[in-house]
């Protein structure tokens, strides 16, 4: 195909030219970037939490009022809940990965850091927490009965001396880069170092407000907690049973003490979607503005090439009679569609990069992959393609003889 | 003229049907878009109280230890519970209060009503005066209720129907947790959006239905609820006095500059009272921000609505550089029309109103549509999940400005394909044909 006649048809509609091309370049630019926050979006919400997902239901309590003895009324809590048929394992903890609220702590390698490096998310709980969340334990082993700490006994406060942590391998990666961290003094609380004794694989954070990385540090504290600490009870069982086990749950705590509040009662795959909500809606909404965004292009195209190949009759009137075939006259149009659209692509990748990196200075936001450059311009040649196929074939079908009439 | 240019733009329009409704399409959606987030950002950007958003100012000190410290650095966040107190006991400003916002249950005189969990907030006496906060019946409780630590509780309308079925209980006793309070005020319903008094609760969120003295929730140990940091751990409790933790926020009410400047002086020789008590170790490092510059410093707008608006106003820039297009090919397929025109005598200037009249009833039409559009946006808004959603209104002014922006982008629009539709030469035209 000969580009020059096309160019130079093309100059003759400079004004028409130009709004094509820059129509196509927004669209480009602004699906590049939203396909891309899309595309975060749901690696977000992939986010392994580390527990066993399908098989954990939470019953979170609050008591009304002080309690004497909160830490006996949990030990029956316990009791009441192994009870119930289906469930493999129970534990309390002060809180659930992705729950939102959090406990943390700064730790590092060193005591008396004035700049401690990391802050982590300290869980707590019963003694069964890792084996009831199903967190894997990759090296090390679990805590040991005598390890652990009555944290309402002791006060509550975070003067307590901790004999031994597990720790997350987000954190020990962080802290100890290429050695074995078992075994290694952490400073967690006060001036005392607390032994690493375990590692587990993924225990994500309750919520992301260190971002991405951030979600990987997390530590398992030895402190036995009775409810009035975050009051998570944690159900793990059979994953076709758990509405079930949900309801005889909340009816076994209330039958153990019924001056308390059932705050929340859910399936881990409501914390997840609910604490994922905003990206799921996010994701949405841009995909919906870059599907309509392609359409209205699309149509922009078409609208374009309907009045190009009407304006032209004539001349392709007199191109057939010439002697060109209607393979000719497609092809034509089909040329000036690609070339309309290159112009596009160049001019909307440079802009699609400039707002990704405004977008990087102000949100967090990562580069644009290169490879959404091939995908990009393939997308919006083809559709242009597409687009201009339904007048470019009128354009072929028009005959010879309408040169030697009038238009 | 005007009559007869409609007239004329609605045959054109008519003629090329699926072209018009094209261009209205790409008007409305722009438009809906675009208005949908505009709405949703100028609902959270609003100013939660325009009165006095000038004159109400947070303060932040800073009581840590010298090491870690970075000069230029901000101050920490909130109050400890010494510095707090003590503030609001010298009483220096027009208006003080300290305050953190917390839950607790109540249970319920009537038996059919099971006891429930509500967010509270612990504060003092001034907090209602300082915020102008809306009395139905009753009023805040006295300097003496806090002094003397007395059971007493101001209550939301909410609250106070849910569980007397009527507003008017002053003096009605209210259960909290296991304590008799005496309820000295009704509120009316007051929702400051975003809840900038504390942003460490969900500055979009329904606010709180009860109040109780500060002396009074620290004799029951009623539980707090927002952002602590403690930069030493020797404690046992973090909410003592002169716990290391920060968890209290204190709000001064200064109507003036002068005021401002003589409270900030005030503040820096407490700071240097506070260094030679051995309190303080850090160099004088004051922040007192008003609502406004409180609530951008904390950048409370989420981003996502920010992206949102972004994603919108790039999407109308389509919508309008397509209907450009469109009204440009549409304009010059009608040059032998308006050849024929400008040869029977029609100004160029008669010509680019005639198009632009065309122009703008597409606007006029794709405005309605965007409207409509964007008020299902809104629903939709509103039904999703944000936490932002219940707020999700269409006002007056956005519903005004939505048509005005839908005209102005149609003209905007006609206004480049008009004034080349105008430049068609007559004789040329005629000419060809």
């Amino acid at each position: 195909m000969d580009f020059i006649p096309i160019i130079s048809t093309l100059r003759r509609h400079r004004t028409a030219s130009i709004l094509i091309v820059l129509e196509i370049a927004f669209t480009c630019a602004i699906v590049c970037n939203a396909v891309f926050v899309i595309r975060e979006r749901i690696a977000r919400m992939d986010r392994p939490s580390g527990v066993v997902e399908d098989e954990i239901v939470r019953i979170q309590l609050a008591g009304i009022g002080k309690k004497t003895d909160p830490g006996v009324v949990t030990r029956q809590d316990l009791v009441a809940l192994r009870g119930i048929s289906g469930v493999k394992n129970v534990a309390i903890t002060n809180m659930v990965p992705f729950g939102g609220s959090s406990w943390n702590s700064s730790i590092s390698t060193i005591a008396d850091d004035p700049n401690p490096p990391l802050n982590a998310a300290t869980y707590m709980g019963s003694h069964d927490l890792l084996e009831t969340f199903g967190v894997k334990l990759v090296a090390g082993r679990d805590f040991t009965p005598d390890e652990y700490i009555d944290f309402g006994a002791a006060g509550g406060g975070s003067n307590i001396r901790l004999p031994s942590v597990i720790i997350s391998k987000g954190v020990a990666e962080r802290l100890f880069p290429g050695q074995n961290a078992l075994g290694k003094p952490l400073y967690v609380w006060g001036k005392d170092p607390s032994t690493i004794v375990g590692i587990v694989d993924t225990l994500a954070r309750p919520n992301d407000w260190q971002g991405q990385v951030g979600m990987m540090y997390s530590l398992v504290l030895p402190l036995d907690l009775d409810f009035t600490y975050g009051g998570n009870y944690i159900v793990r069982c059979d994953p076709d049973r758990k509405a079930e086990v949900l309801a005889a749950a909340e009816a076994a705590l209330k039958k153990v003490d019924p001056v308390r509040l059932v705050m929340r009662r859910q399936t881990f795959a409501d914390v997840r979607k609910e604490f994922f909500a905003e990206d799921r809606a996010m994701a949405w909404v841009l995909g919906v503005v870059s599907i309509s965004l392609l359409v209205i292009t699309a149509l922009g195209v078409i609208g374009l090439a309907s009045f190009w190949v009407q304006q032209r009759t004539r001349q392709i009137g007199v191109r057939r009679a010439l002697g060109a075939t209607r393979g000719d006259i497609l092809r034509y149009f089909q040329t000036e569609n690609f070339i309309l659209a290159t112009a596009g692509i160049i001019l909307g990748m440079a802009l699609a990069y400039g707002i990704n990196l405004w977008l990087m200075g102000k949100y967090q936001i990562d580069r644009l992959p290169a490879e959404f450059l091939p995908i990009g311009a393939g997308l919006l040649w083809f559709l242009g393609q597409i687009a201009v196929l339904g007048p470019a074939l009128r354009a072929a079908a028009i005959p010879p003889a309408i040169a030697t009439r009038s238009v | 003229m005007i009559g007869y240019y409609i007239d004329l733009a609605l045959r054109s329009l008519k003629r090329n049907l699926s072209l018009t409704v094209l261009m209205i399409l790409a008007i409305g959606f722009g438009v809906g878009a675009s208005m949908t987030m505009l709405t949703v950002m100028h609902v959270l950007a609003k100013d939660p109280i325009p009165q006095k958003s000038q004159v109400l100012h947070y303060v932040q000190l800073d009581p840590r230890p010298l090491r870690g410290y970075t000069p230029g650095e901000e101050p920490i966040e909130q109050s400890t519970r010494q510095d707090a107190e003590t503030l609001v006991r010298e009483a220096r400003a027009d208006h003080q209060a300290l305050m953190t916002g917390g839950d607790a249950t109540i249970v319920p005189a009537k038996a059919d009503l099971d006891p429930f969990h509500i967010d509270a907030r612990w504060t003092t006496n001034e907090f209602f005066t300082m915020f102008d906060v809306p009395f139905l019946k009753g009023g805040p409780w006295s300097p003496q209720d806090d002094a003397n630590h007395n059971r007493v509780a101001v209550i939301g309308k909410e609250l106070a129907e849910k569980l007397f079925g009527s507003t008017d209980v002053v003096g009605f006793t209210l259960r909290v947790e296991t304590t008799e309070m005496r309820i000295v005020g009704v509120l009316d319903t007051w929702h400051p959006i975003p809840h900038f008094y504390d942003l460490a609760t969900d500055p979009y969120g329904q606010g709180e239905q009860l109040y109780v003295p500060w002396t009074t929730s620290r004799d029951l140990e009623l539980s707090r609820d927002g952002n602590m940091n403690c930069w030493d751990s020797k404690h046992d409790d973090p909410t003592v006095v002169g716990a290391p933790c920060e968890w209290i926020q204190l709000w001064v009410e200064l109507d003036s500059d002068a005021k401002l400047s003589a409270y900030h002086d005030f503040l820096a020789g407490y700071w240097e009272d506070q260094v030679r008590a051995g309190r303080y170790e850090r160099p004088v490092n004051i922040r007192l921000r008003n609502v406004t510059d409180y609530l951008d410093y904390n950048k409370v707008i989420p981003n996502d609505a920010k992206l949102g608006t972004y994603v919108a106003l790039g999407f109308l820039i389509v919508c309008l550089v397509n209907t450009i297009g469109l009204l440009l090919t549409k304009f010059l397929r009608r040059s032998s029309e308006i050849g024929v025109r400008r040869a029977l005598g029609a100004s160029k200037a008669s010509i680019f109103l005639q198009l632009l009249i065309e122009s703008a009833m597409i606007g006029l039409v794709g405005g309605l549509l965007g409207l409509i559009l964007a008020l299902l946006g809104l629903w939709g808004i509103r039904h999703g999940v944000s936490h932002y959603a219940d707020l999700a209104h269409l006002d007056l002014p956005m519903l005004a400005a939505t048509i005005a922006l839908a005209i102005l982008a149609s003209i905007l629009a006609g206004l480049l394909p008009a004034w080349r539709g105008c430049q068609v030469a007559p004789a040329l035209q005629l000419k060809s044909h």
